[in-house]
């Protein structure tokens, strides 16, 4: 299998950064990924050459800033296999959650449920926490394996006639472990639920077909699929979105407005109040063209093997516990680990001194963190255009924590 | 590679591991958290009449940079008041380059720790226990 990791990286300029007289190995890509030219060009043509308002203007460059935008929400679509009506632009991953929570949830009643698991980030708990306050749904928990996946075994006996969304994280943002996304549609369609799965982890690896999940909604950020900040997705069925009402009001959400009543715009528009993030939705845009333009099959088995290098080159240093599945079967480019007698900050640290930038902490999931009765881990994440340098430098820095700090 | 941060004498701190442990019969226990990096820190104090402590212990649940000034602060708590702690607590400041001026040691072992802003706080949350402590 041949795949051309130098042309990949030559298309991210960040990475020929030089900090502190040695290259970047940036291995945090699941907290933020790099962005390549075709996303910083469209971004700046965008900017400068059709910077408007978009919608109502008539004005030439109002014109073309609508293009870029619905093209943006075209090239979306084409990414999950959808129809472009279907796909609402929000401020990010966490806003499209809280959207679900917020206007989805306002169609539930107290007493209704949602299932969610205990791998979750705190993006994909807190939204329904803040629900369960306001209208008193009830929640339930799959838990976990010793591996770090969701317990799907746990299925029959948590999903209930009340069970009205089950709502999981598509790859783990700690483990990598990747949901058996139809076992859990299957399961959840024979009470009647819907499913919601959190896709920050596996849109960044490549095309994702919506369709042949089943499942009902899914969000994703842009900032870790190299696009730009402040921009993330989410897709529902066409007949829930027409169900569900807005989240925020504002300008461009509106059918009519009179003091007496206001009607709504049809989806997507009735959930994009307000002017939208215009430039990173077509940065995400550009990102989403960019991914479909790549051959995943190698850039994902590339990933992968770096990621076995990896899982080899930790089990070889004293006192490294990993977390998360043994192998690389139904996973993502995703090593979470502990260093015995080093705590994780000073793991990450010490990587620093080495170039390379890993995660460090609790990874927004403490309630995983509680279960395997840890602090946090060190996490390494993977990009097509990380390489073997990286993992080389990584380890490096690794054995020279362990010699040192404890 | 720059380490430039785990010099020697932070790290002989943290495995120094002074005041390591619980009182049994304190006459403040005080937890503080870091929310953003999960640092813990549980300060045991035991007073004497005049508000001066006695007796000090320690435990860290975080990093080495915590470690290191909780036992760098067990090492000369004893005997200072809420006054004397608030004096170490502008050393330590110093130290990491918050304030202005030289810092005494133990803390100016922290001088590399100015250059690593989102470790700052590492530093100083056992002070801020034990502020708790004695207010």
């Amino acid at each position: 299998m041949s795949f051309d990791v130098a042309a990949i990286r030559g298309q991210f300029p960040i990475l020929s950064e030089i900090i502190d007289g040695q290259p970047l190995h940036y291995l945090d890509n699941g907290a933020s990924a790099q962005t390549p030219h075709a996303v910083l060009d469209a971004v700046r043509t965008y900017e400068t050459t059709g910077r408007a308002n978009v919608v109502r203007g008539v004005h030439r460059l109002a014109e073309r800033a609508t293009e870029a935008y619905e093209n943006a929400r075209a090239e979306v679509a084409a990414f999950l296999g959808v129809q472009p009506k279907e796909i609402v632009f929000a401020g990010g991953c966490t806003a499209a959650i809280n959207l679900v929570a917020y206007s989805y949830g306002s169609l539930l009643k107290a007493g209704d449920r949602i299932l969610l698991s205990e791998l979750e980030h705190h993006s994909n708990i807190v939204p329904w926490q803040l629900l369960r306050s306001r209208s008193g749904i009830e929640l339930d928990v799959l838990p976990v394996t010793e591996d770090g996946r969701i317990d799907l075994s746990a299925l029959p006996r948590l999903l209930t006639p009340r069970t009205r969304l089950v709502s999981l994280a598509h790859v783990s943002n700690v483990t990598g472990a990747a949901l058996d996304a139809r076992a859990v549609v299957a399961a959840a369609k024979s009470v009647g639920a819907k499913v919601m799965l959190d896709g920050a982890q596996r849109a960044p690896h490549g095309p994702v077909d919506l369709p042949s999940l089943g499942i009902d909604f899914y969000v994703f950020a842009g900032h870790k699929t190299y696009g730009p900040n402040g921009i993330g997705v989410l897709w529902a069925r066409p007949e829930l979105l027409e169900a569900m009402p807005p989240f925020h009001g504002g300008g461009s959400m509106i059918g009519r407005v009179t003091f007496a009543e206001t009607t709504w715009a049809a989806p997507p528009r009735r959930f994009e109040a307000g002017t939208p993030p215009i430039g990173p939705a077509i940065g995400l845009g550009a990102a989403c063209k960019w991914m479909r333009g790549l051959d995943w099959v190698a850039a994902h088995a590339h990933e992968m093997s770096l990621t076995q290098r990896v899982m080899d080159g930790l089990q070889k240093i004293d006192g490294t516990w990993l977390l998360g599945p043994s192998s690389l079967q139904d996973r993502y480019p995703v090593v979470s680990f502990t260093l015995e007698g080093v705590h994780t900050h000073d793991v990450a640290q010490v990587l620093d001194s080495f170039g390379v930038a890993v995660r460090a902490g609790h990874h927004c999931a403490q309630p995983l963190m509680d279960h395997f009765d840890i602090d946090g881990t060190s996490r390494v994440s993977i990009a097509p255009y990380n390489d073997n340098s990286d993992v080389d430098a990584l380890l490096a820095g690794i054995q020279h924590a362990a010699r040192t700090l404890r | 590679m720059s380490d430039q941060l785990y010099q020697e004498r932070i790290v002989a701190l943290a495995k120094a591991k002074t005041g390591a442990g619980k009182l049994v019969d304190p006459t403040r226990s005080v937890r503080r958290d870091n929310p953003l990096c999960g640092d813990r820190v549980t300060i045991d104090v035991r007073l004497d009449g005049q508000g001066r402590i006695a007796e000090i212990a320690q435990q860290v649940r975080g990093c080495l940079l915590c470690q290191a000034s909780a036992s760098a602060l067990a090492a000369i708590a004893v005997g200072r008041d809420a006054a004397g702690i608030a004096a170490v607590r502008h050393d330590a400041e110093r130290a990491v380059g918050r304030e202005e001026g030289e810092a005494a040691e133990p803390f100016a072992a922290f001088a590399p720790v100015r250059a690593h802003k989102s470790r700052q706080e590492c530093v100083l949350l056992p002070l801020e226990a034990l502020k708790d402590a004695l207010s």
